[in-house]
C-alpha cells in the first residue's frame, strides 16, 4: 500500500484547521533520582549509577525525592497552573525491558499542577496563548543499545543490551491542551512553545533542558478537522523530536501527510509515527495487536503528596523573573530593537549572554561573541549555541584578556578555538599555545623601529599629521610580531615613535 | 476482551478466550491445558470475590493506603549504590556492562 | 545438653548466653544439630547457614568474652528467617523457581537490624511462593511438614518458620502476614505470631506479594520472645516510605505486665461475625473456652459486631491480586534470575520464563489481578474492593470504641491433611476468613496457643488499633500464663517427638 502524496502546505491550510498538543517531558537536574538515592548524570559507564530500587530488585521499595517535587511545584506555579492539594502516584503496567520494574511510577491520573498557561511570543512580536493542562512527575526509563541489523535500529537487531543509569531520573511531562486557530503558524507556534517552556526551565534552573541529550523531549499530537467545521479529526502523536528545528518540522510534515489522507478518502490512523530527523518525515510506528490496557492503580508503595499551602507560597517566592519580562528589562538595559532582541532570543542567546555580563563583561562584547563568531561556531558544528563547549564565565574571560591588553580580537578567536577544541580554560589555551600579545615593550618599540625604517614615506606622512596612514605600519608589525601585538598599543607606539 | 458492565454478584462468565487474553496481558505463556483449568478456577474465585458488589458504597471513599500517610519525602542526598559488577551479578546474560536480552519487538526507544 | 538448649525460650537462652553460662555458638551449634536431625522430615529450612551462624554467634561471645554489654537482649539467640527477605550471604527465593539461587546485593532492614542486635540467623525457612497461599504446599521446593502431625501442613505462606519453632529447631523466626501468613501457620503449630501495625515493621528489602497488606513481624514459642523479637525489629525505616515514623511500643515491657495475670478494668471485644459458621466444632470449643478464661482474668467481655468483615475475603483476594500482577511483573528474565530461552523476542521469552517459573497459584492471582485492574472492570472489582476496605476500616474504628481488644478464633479450623486443598482455590482462601480483616484496616493482631481441638493445636486471634500492640502483648501473655498454670505447661511441650529427634 503506497501513502496518499503529501499536499502543499499552503493548500492544507486553505482547507484544513490543524489542531495542535504538545507533551513536553523534561528530566530534572536533582542529585538524585525520583526515587532512590542514585546520581542522574549524564554519561556515565553503564549500569554504575544504579541501586536495588532503580534496577528494581525483589524487595526493594521507592522514596519520592523532595526537590523533584520542589521542582515540579516550581514548574506548575511558573506555567501557572493549580497545584493539586492532595494527588497521588499511580503504576502504569506494561512490560518493556528498559522498564525494570515493567511498570511505570507516574502521577498520571492525579497530576500535582493543573490548568496553566505559557503566553509564547511569535517571531512578528504577537502572543499566543497556550493552555497547559497539567505538569505531573514521573520516572525516567532505561536506554537499549540494539546489535545486529541496521546501527543501533530496533528492526532488525539480533539482541539489545541494557543500561539503567537513567531508569528512575526524574521527569516532568508537562503537556497542552488542543491548541486551536494557529493556522498556517502551527509549526511556528509549536516551536515557539518549545523554546518559550525551554528558556522558563532554564530560568527556574530545574534542568538542563539540552535536547541534544534527551533531557528535553518533545512529542507532537497534530489532528486535521475540514476548515472552519469545527469537527475534531484524529490525530497522530509522533515522538522522537528532539530538537526545535525539528519540533517545526515535525508538525508541518505531519499536517501535509494528513491532509493527503484525508483529500485521498482515507481516515487518518489513530497511531504512535516516529520523527526521522534526516528527511523530515514521519513513520508509522509498530502496530501492536491488541489496545495497550495500563491497568493505572494507586502506588501501595508511595504515601499520598498533599503540599501545605505555606511550602507552595514559599516555592512561588523562589520562582526567578519571568523570562518575558527578564527580556523586556534586557531590552532596555542593553538598548536592542525588537528585531535584535528576537534574533538573540531565537538564537537561544539571551541567557548565555546575560551569563555573560553577569561574569563581568561590558554587554556590548558579550553580545557581539555569542552573535557572532560564537554563532559561527555552533552552527558549523551543528549543535545549539548552549550546547557548545565553553560557559559564560570562560567568554568572559576572554572580553576580559582583551580588554586589558594580553589578546588581540584575532588571538582571542584562537583561545576561543583552543576552548571549544577541549584544551582547557582560556588561559590554560593562552599558556599552552603561547598566545599572549607581545606585550615586552622593547620587542615592540624596535618591531616598530623598524617597519618605520622600511617605509620612510609612510613614516613621514604620519609625522605630517596623516594618523590613519599609520595602518600600514600596524600591519608590518602585526606580520612581523605574527600577529600577537597589541593593535591599540602598536599605534600608540608609531605616534610616538615619529615624535608627531 | 468486552467492557460490559459487571453485574456484581452475578455470572461473571470469564471465558477461554478471556483468560487466553488475561495471560498474554501478564507475559504468561500458558498452555491450552492450564487454559481450561484456569478459566474453570478463575470463574469459581470470580463469582465469590464479585460479592464486593453486594456492598452500597456509593458515598464512601476507597482506601489504597491502610496508614494515612502523607508527604513522606528523602533528601535529594547520593547514596552508595552497586557496582557494575553487582549490578550485572545475577544477570542471566551480560555484556559490555550491560544488560544482555533477546531482540525487543516494539516501538524505538 | 543440646537438646534441652533447644527447648529453651528465647529469653532464656539470652540470659545464659549473656551470663556466659553457655556460649552462643554452643547454642547455635545445638540448633544446628537439630536442624540436621529433623528437619530432613519437617523441611522447614531451604538453606542453612552453617558457616555464618557460627560466625556470627562467635563474635557474640567475643565481645561478651571483652566485657561488652550484649548488642540487644536477644544477642546469640538463633532465629530462622522466612525466605521473602533479602540476605547478602544467603541465597533469596521466596519459594519461587523464578528466585532459584539468586543472591541479593542488599540486606532487607529486618535481616540488617537482626545481624546488628547480634542474633544469629540459622537460615531461610520455607514459604509459599511469593506468600500465596495457607499451606506452603505452593512453595517451589517442596511441602513442610506439621511438627504435631507430619501428614499435615503447617499453614501458609510462613509454614516453614512456624515449623522450624514448633519442631525446637529455632526459639525465633521472622514471618509476613499479608493475610494471615504469621497467624493462620502459628495457629497450626501452636507457636505464638505476631503481624504488627502496617507500617511497624520495616518492608524493605521484603519481596513484595502485596504491598499495601503485607507486614513483617516475630514469631516465637512465647509471647514474651515474640515481644522481644518485635523490639528490634520494629521500628521506622527511612528506606520505607510507608514506614511509621513513631517509637515501637513498649511490647516487651506489656508482655511482662502481662505475665502478672490481671487484665480487670480491661474490655474485650467479641466479634459477633467470627467465630460462628464455618468453624470447625472444636475450634468453637477452644474458642467458648478462652472467652472463659479471660473473664476469668478480670476482663470485661463486650460483644461487638463488625457487620463489614464478611466481605473482606472478597476484597483481599480482589486487591492482592491485583497488588501482585504489578509486583511480580518485574519477574521477566532480563536482569535476574530464571531465563527460559524459548522464542526469539524478548516477549517470548519472558512469557515463557514466567511460565515456567511461576507455580499455578500465582499464575491465578496474577491473572485475577490483571482482570481485576483492567478498564472496564476497574470500577467493579478493585474500586468497589477499596471502599469495602475502608468500610472494614471504620468497622474496627466503632468496634475499638467499645473494646481495648478484639478477639475471634484464629483460624475456621486446625491443620488440615496436606494434599486435601490443593486443587481447590477457594477452600484454600477460606483459612484467612478471620485473619484478613486486620490486613485490610492495617491493625495488628497475633495468634496466641489456645489449647488443642482434636489433637491439633487452636490459635486465639488479638486483635489491637492501629499501634496498639502493647494492651495486645499483655492480653496475649496474660492468657497464655493462665493456660499454662491450668494445662501444667506450655502447651508447645505436648508436641510429638520426631523420628530424628532426642527429644
Ligand atoms: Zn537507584
Amino acid at each position: 500500500m503506497t501513502a496518499p502524496a503529501l499536499v502543499d502546505f499552503d493548500e492544507v491550510v486553505e482547507r484544513f484547521d490543524p489542531m495542535l498538543g504538545l507533551e513536553v517531558h523534561v528530566e530534572l537536574n536533582t542529585n538524585t533520582k525520583m526515587f532512590c538515592g542514585c546520581p542522574t548524570t549524564f554519561g556515565a559507564e553503564p549500569n554504575t549509577q544504579v541501586c536495588p530500587t532503580c534496577l528494581g530488585l525483589p524487595g526493594s521499595l521507592p522514596v519520592v525525592n523532595r526537590t523533584a517535587v520542589e521542582s515540579a511545584i516550581r514548574i506548575g506555579l511558573a506555567l501557572n497552573c493549580e497545584i493539586a492539594p492532595w494527588g497521588r502516584f499511580a503504576r502504569k503496567n506494561y512490560f518493556y525491558p528498559d522498564m525494570p520494574k515493567n511498570f511505570q511510577t507516574s502521577q498520571y491520573d492525579e497530576p500535582i499542577a493543573v490548568n496553566g498557561y505559557l503566553d509564547v511570543l511569535l517571531d512578528d512580536g504577537t502572543t499566543v496563548r497556550v493552555e497547559i493542562e497539567r505538569a505531573h512527575m514521573e520516572e525516567d526509563t532505561g536506554k537499549s543499545l540494539h546489535v545486529g541489523g541496521a546501527t543501533g535500529r530496533i528492526h532488525g537487531a539480533e539482541y539489545s543490551l541494557l543500561d539503567y543509569n537513567r531508569a528512575g531520573v526524574p521527569l516532568i511531562e508537562i503537556v497542552t491542551k488542543m491548541i486551536p486557530g494557529t493556522r498556517e503558524r502551527a509549526p511556528e507556534v509549536a516551536r515557539a512553545y518549545v523554546t518559550a517552556l525551554r528558556d522558563l526551565l532554564r530560568a527556574l534552573g530545574v534542568s538542563d533542558v539540552r535536547m541534544d541529550q534527551g533531557s528535553m523531549r518533545c512529542d507532537v499530537n497534530l489532528s486535521l478537522s475540514p476548515r472552519d467545521s469545527g469537527i475534531l479529526g484524529t490525530r497522530s502523536e509522533t515522538k522522537n523530536v528532539n530538537s526545535l528545528r525539528s519540533v517545526e518540522r515535525a508538525v508541518r510534515y505531519e499536517m501535509t501527510r494528513q491532509a493527503g489522507v484525508l483529500l485521498a478518502g482515507e481516515p487518518v490512523v489513530q497511531e504512535t509515527r516516529h520523527f526521522e530527523e534526516a528527511g523530515g518525515s514521519t513513520r508509522a510506528g509498530r502496530r501492536k495487536e491488541t489496545a495497550e490496557d495500563y491497568r493505572y492503580f494507586p502506588e501501595p508503595d508511595l504515601v499520598p503528596i498533599a503540599p501545605p499551602a505555606e511550602w507552595v507560597e514559599e516555592l512561588r517566592g523562589t520562582l526567578p523573573e519571568p523570562p518575558w519580562e527578564r527580556r523586556r528589562r534586557l531590552q532596555a538595559e542593553w538598548s536592542l530593537t525588537d528585531e535584535e532582541l528576537r534574533d538573540l532570543v531565537n538564537a537561544g542567546a539571551l541567557d548565555l549572554i546575560e551569563a555573560t555580563v553577569a561574569a563581568g563583561a561590558p554587554a556590548g562584547e558579550a553580545r557581539s561573541w555569542w552573535v557572532a563568531y560564537l554563532a559561527q561556531q555552533a552552527n558549523s558544528r551543528g549543535v545549539e549555541l548552549a550546547g557548545l563547549e565553553i560557559t559564560p564565565a570562560q567568554v568572559a574571560r576572554v572580553i576580559a584578556l582583551v580588554a586589558s591588553g594580553s589578546l588581540n580580537n584575532k588571538l582571542a578567536r584562537q583561545v576561543v578555538d583552543g576552548v571549544l577544541a577541549g584544551e582547557g580554560s582560556p588561559d590554560d589555551v593562552v599558556a599552552a599555545r603561547g598566545l599572549a600579545v607581545v606585550s615586552d615593550e622593547g620587542a615592540l618599540v624596535a618591531a616598530v623601529d623598524e617597519a618605520l625604517a622600511a617605509q620612510p614615506d609612510v613614516a613621514e606622512k604620519i609625522r605630517g599629521g596623516k594618523v590613519q596612514a599609520a595602518g600600514a605600519i600596524v600591519g608590518a608589525v602585526m606580520k612581523a610580531t605574527k600577529g600577537q601585538a597589541d593593535a591599540k598599543r602598536v599605534r600608540e607606539l608609531i605616534i610616538e615613535r615619529v615624535g608627531a | 476482551m468486552s467492557a460490559d458492565p459487571v453485574t456484581p454478584g452475578g455470572d461473571t462468565g470469564i471465558t477461554r478466550d478471556e483468560v487466553a487474553h488475561l495471560a498474554r496481558l501478564s507475559r504468561l505463556a500458558v498452555t491450552d491445558a492450564e487454559l481450561d483449568v484456569f478459566a474453570g478456577q478463575l470463574e469459581v474465585i470470580l463469582s465469590a470475590v464479585s460479592r464486593v458488589g453486594e456492598v452500597a458504597a456509593d458515598d464512601i471513599p476507597p482506601t489504597s493506603h491502610a496508614v494515612p500517610l502523607q508527604n513522606v519525602f528523602r533528601p535529594d542526598e547520593l547514596r552508595p549504590g552497586l557496582t557494575q559488577e553487582q549490578a550485572l551479578a545475577c544477570a542471566p546474560a551480560a555484556e559490555d556492562g550491560r544488560f544482555r536480552v533477546p531482540q525487543i519487538l516494539g516501538e524505538e526507544a | 545438653m543440646s537438646a534441652e538448649l533447644t527447648r529453651l525460650t528465647a529469653a532464656e537462652l539470652a540470659e545464659k548466653i549473656h551470663t556466659r553460662e553457655v556460649s552462643a555458638v554452643e547454642v547455635a551449634q545445638a540448633h544446628l544439630d537439630r536442624v540436621a536431625a529433623v528437619d530432613g522430615e519437617v523441611h522447614a529450612f531451604l538453606h542453612v547457614a552453617t558457616d555464618a551462624a557460627l560466625a556470627s554467634a562467635a563474635m557474640v561471645d567475643e565481645g561478651l568474652a571483652a566485657g561488652t554489654a550484649p548488642a540487644s537482649p536477644l544477642a546469640g539467640v538463633p532465629l530462622a528467617l522466612k525466605d521473602v527477605f533479602t540476605t547478602l550471604d544467603m541465597p533469596t527465593t521466596a519459594g519461587s523457581k523464578i528466585l532459584e539461587g539468586w543472591r541479593p546485593p542488599y540486606d532487607a532492614t529486618v535481616t540488617s537490624r537482626l545481624r546488628s542486635a547480634g542474633i544469629t540467623i540459622l537460615g531461610k525457612t520455607n514459604m509459599d511462593e511469593f506468600a500465596m497461599g495457607s499451606s506452603t504446599e505452593y512453595s517451589a521446593y517442596g511441602v513442610t511438614r506439621n511438627p504435631w502431625d507430619t501428614s499435615r501442613v503447617p499453614g501458609g505462606s510462613g509454614g516453614g518458620s512456624a515449623a522450624a519453632l514448633a519442631s525446637f529447631q529455632a526459639p525465633l523466626a521472622i514471618g509476613t502476614d499479608t493475610g494471615g501468613s504469621i497467624r493462620q501457620p502459628a495457629a497450626f503449630t501452636g507457636t505464638v505470631g505476631v503481624k504488627p501495625t502496617y507500617g511497624g515493621v520495616s518492608r524493605y528489602g521484603l519481596i513484595a506479594c502485596a504491598s499495601s497488606l503485607d507486614q513483617g513481624g516475630p514469631c516465637a514459642r512465647t509471647v514474651l520472645d515474640a515481644a522481644l523479637l518485635h523490639e528490634v525489629i520494629g521500628g521506622y525505616d527511612p528506606l520505607d516510605s510507608t514506614s511509621i515514623d513513631e517509637r515501637v511500643p513498649s511490647v516487651v515491657e506489656a508482655a511482662r505486665l502481662g505475665t502478672s495475670g490481671d487484665l480487670s478494668g480491661l474490655r474485650v471485644g467479641v466479634v459477633r461475625e467470627l467465630g460462628g459458621e464455618g468453624y470447625q466444632a472444636g475450634v468453637r470449643a477452644s474458642y467458648e473456652e478462652a472467652l472463659r478464661q479471660l473473664e476469668k482474668l478480670g476482663a470485661e467481655l463486650v460483644e461487638v459486631s463488625c457487620p463489614h468483615f464478611e466481605y473482606g475475603l472478597a476484597a483481599y483476594y480482589l486487591i492482592l491480586p491485583s497488588e501482585v500482577s504489578s509486583n511480580l511483573a518485574r519477574f521477566d528474565a532480563m536482569r535476574y534470575g530464571l531465563r527460559v530461552d524459548k522464542g526469539a523476542s524478548a516477549e517470548e521469552v519472558m512469557a515463557a520464563t514466567r511460565e515456567a517459573g511461576f507455580g499455578p497459584e500465582v499464575k491465578r492471582r496474577i491473572m485475577l489481578g490483571t482482570y481485576a485492574l483492567s478498564s472496564g472492570y476497574y470500577d467493579a472489582y478493585y474500586g468497589q474492593a477499596q471502599k469495602v476496605r475502608t468500610l472494614i476500616s471504620r468497622d474496627f474504628a466503632a468496634a475499638f470504641g467499645q473494646a481495648d481488644v478484639l478477639v475471634s478464633p484464629a483460624t475456621p479450623t486446625t491443620a488440615f491433611p496436606i494434599g486435601d486443598k490443593v486443587d481447590d482455590p477457594l477452600a484454600m482462601y477460606l483459612n484467612d476468613l478471620a485473619t484478613i480483616p486486620t490486613n485490610l484496616a492495617g491493625t495488628a493482631a497475633l495468634s496466641v496457643p489456645s489449647g488443642l481441638a482434636d489433637g491439633l493445636p487452636v490459635g486465639l486471634q488479638v486483635m489491637a488499633p492501629a499501634l496498639g500492640e502493647a494492651v495486645m502483648y499483655r492480653v496475649a501473655a496474660a492468657y497464655e500464663a493462665a493456660r499454662q498454670a491450668e494445662d501444667g505447661g506450655p502447651l508447645i511441650n505436648r508436641v510429638p517427638s520426631l523420628p530424628g529427634g532426642v527429644a
